[in-house]
């Protein structure tokens, strides 16, 4: 096998040394977020984390096997009411309120994949807006979610009877925990023996089929993964804000998580986070502009699309010739 | 021995819309033979091929394959009995690298495939496997390259390595050598010959050479319906087919 390297020197290789560099990004992105607190607000960095692991969630689905979806505010919105009602009501502590959080999104994606997972391109991403605006009415009416008020003043409680995370801090470092611990677990579902069959089926799903791969279970198993992240981030969120509400649930959240994702980058593990964060910065910084916000963010996303098209993070790595 | 039928179509029907593509079609492939599909365009061959692999339902009528009725099976099951397609339009994973391609048609029997916990890296038992395959199609040398980034007839050559990595019993090849240089059908039709050795290879090919070069019986498809079928020599000589063949251009 002595021509190998001869062939990958004309035709770009993914070898382990390209995941090196994945490992190395990883590091930066741990050691920004441990010491960006020194610069920014610790709530706004807990919020850009948050929304990184659910772009990232998002982009499980429409990077690795191809498949958009518009209702990922459902699963975000599930997470959070869950959460916040298991830490309000029922008392539990914030690991089980998360994890309450979480089953109830994976449920939830279980019964929307079922229904959805059949279909094609656009029609996918049509059912899964209908199912979410059919979550979003059903959160609006029933009473638990407190519809416009939303559910308040939630305990964050202590983290195992130890952590008391009302102290800023402690929660800062456990949302750090809980997004590392989720963008891991996407890295790894992306490169495992699944990962592999996800991305054969996003790159001919007619030839994997061919192949004896029974497809839609491959969806369905990615998109219920997909959905029980999109929650954890949901529950950690409203664990943060101590609050959860119906802007979780509403269509144009499942808007944002698109453009985030495509702002920083489809199809790339690190993408979903700096599309976050640019974008929750541009809603910060430029907050005194008022509705002129939105504006400014659709120019940007337009210029984004037309110039370069990979994103923040696909463009970064043709520049270095790896994927990040 | 040899006369022993792998596949068998009764009466195979196909309707797009009230127009008919695949009209009442008995086809009975023989195990261990080479057998040529060809016809003109249009008359129906990828559709066959479409039914007998389930990618499409068939109107009416009955599927056998090893004297078993495979009518109601899914696209996926057919594949995992041994019997396994290429398609017309070169079927690669483009942004997968060449060794990965087939690599994820060996992976399938490792089990494995749910597994989304564990590190792609339990799939390097197979590398060894993969290039073999590779190798039997002179790409071994391609093995990290991206899939996209190989010529047309390498891509065509890699799609046989991964049909061949699931080790089918029978293979159904779409028009291998469409729209290769002529020095790449010659290849691929050799590596066509030398994988038929235990195995049956039911091809749609339009190039005649080829079909007569390696093929062992010959059915000729015109509207959806059987015109001939026979050793070569006798199909080639039937003026039915000829007429067929010359009335659309065809040499
Ligand atoms: N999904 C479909 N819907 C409607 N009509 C179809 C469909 N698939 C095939 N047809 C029609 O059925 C007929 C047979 O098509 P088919 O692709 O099987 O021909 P073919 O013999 O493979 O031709 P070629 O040599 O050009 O590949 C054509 O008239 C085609 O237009
Ligand atoms: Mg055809």
């Amino acid at each position: 096998m002595s021509d190998t390297s001869q062939a990958s020197a004309t035709v770009p290789a993914r070898t382990s040394a390209s995941l090196r560099h994945q490992g190395v990004a990883f590091v930066v992105l741990g050691a920004f977020f441990l010491t960006a607190p020194l610069a920014m607000y610790p709530v706004f960095l807990m919020k850009v984390m948050c929304f990184a692991l659910f772009a990232a969630a998002f982009n499980l689905l429409i990077g690795y096997v191809g498949l958009l979806s518009f209702g990922h505010a459902m699963f975000l919105a599930t997470g959070g009411y869950l959460s916040a009602h298991a830490a309000k009501v029922w008392g539990l502590p914030p690991e089980m309120a998360l994890l309450t959080g979480t089953a109830a999104a994976a449920v939830l994606g279980l019964a929307a994949g079922l229904i959805a997972i059949r279909r094609q391109g656009i029609y996918f991403a049509m059912i899964t807006l209908a199912l979410s605006q059919m979550v979003f009415f059903f959160y609006l009416q029933t009473p638990f979610t407190h519809g416009e008020d939303g559910i308040q003043a939630v305990p964050r409680g202590m983290l195992f009877g130890v952590f008391d995370l009302s102290n800023v801090w402690a929660m800062y470092f456990f949302v750090y925990a809980v997004t590392g611990a989720g963008l891991l677990l996407i890295y790894r579902i992306v490169h495992s023996p699944f990962g592999q069959v996800l991305q054969a089926i996003r790159e001919n799903e007619q030839r994997a089929i061919s192949l004896g791969y029974r497809t839609d279970r491959y969806k369905l198993l990615a998109f219920v993964l997909s959905a029980a992240l999109a929650g954890l981030a949901g529950a950690t969120k409203s664990l943060v804000f101590q609050l959860a509400s119906l802007t979780d649930a509403h269509w144009s959240m499942s808007g944002e998580v698109v453009l985030m994702t495509l702002l920083g980058g489809l199809g790339t593990v690190f993408g979903p986070v700096a599309g976050a964060f640019t974008l929750l910065a541009m809603e910060n910084y430029l907050a005194q502009l008022g509705s002129w916000v939105t504006v400014v963010q659709g120019v940007i996303f337009v210029i984004c699309v037309l110039t370069f098209r990979r994103g923040i993070i696909g463009e970064l790595g043709r520049v270095i010739k790896r994927p990040l | 021995m040899s006369e022993e039928i792998i596949l068998e179509t009764r009466d195979l029907v196909r309707e797009f819309k009230g127009f008919i593509a695949v009209n009442g079609v008995n086809l009975r492939v023989q195990r261990g033979s080479i057998h040529a599909l060809i016809g003109p365009n249009g008359a129906g061959k990828t559709t066959v091929f479409n039914l007998l692999t389930k990618f499409l339902a068939p109107t009416s009528g009955t599927i056998f394959y090893k004297s078993e009725d495979i009518t109601g099976e899914s696209p996926a099951d057919i594949a995992r009995r041994g019997v396994v397609r290429s398609f017309q339009i070169s079927a690669v994973f483009p942004h997968l690298t060449v060794l990965e391609n087939v690599r994820v048609a060996l992976q399938r029997a490792m089990g494995n495939s749910f597994q989304f916990w564990r590190s792609e890296r339990c799939l390097d038992t197979l590398t060894g496997r993969a290039i073999e395959l590779l190798q039997s199609v002179d790409l071994a040398e391609f093995a990290d390259a991206v899939t996209v980034e190989l010529p047309y007839g390498r891509k065509r050559a890699l799609e046989i390595a991964t049909t061949l990595a699931m080790d089918p019993e029978l293979m159904l090849l779409d028009e291998p050598t469409q729209g290769m240089a002529h020095e790449d059908v010659g290849r691929v039709t050799a590596l066509i010959k030398k994988v038929s050795v235990n195995r049956t290879v039911l091809m749609v090919e339009h190039n005649m050479s080829v079909v007569a070069g390696i093929s062992d019986r010959i059915t000729v498809l015109q509207r959806g319906q059987i015109l001939a079928e026979g050793p070569y020599a006798e199909v080639s000589n039937n003026p039915e087919v000829m007429e067929a063949y010359l009335g659309t251009g065809h040499d």
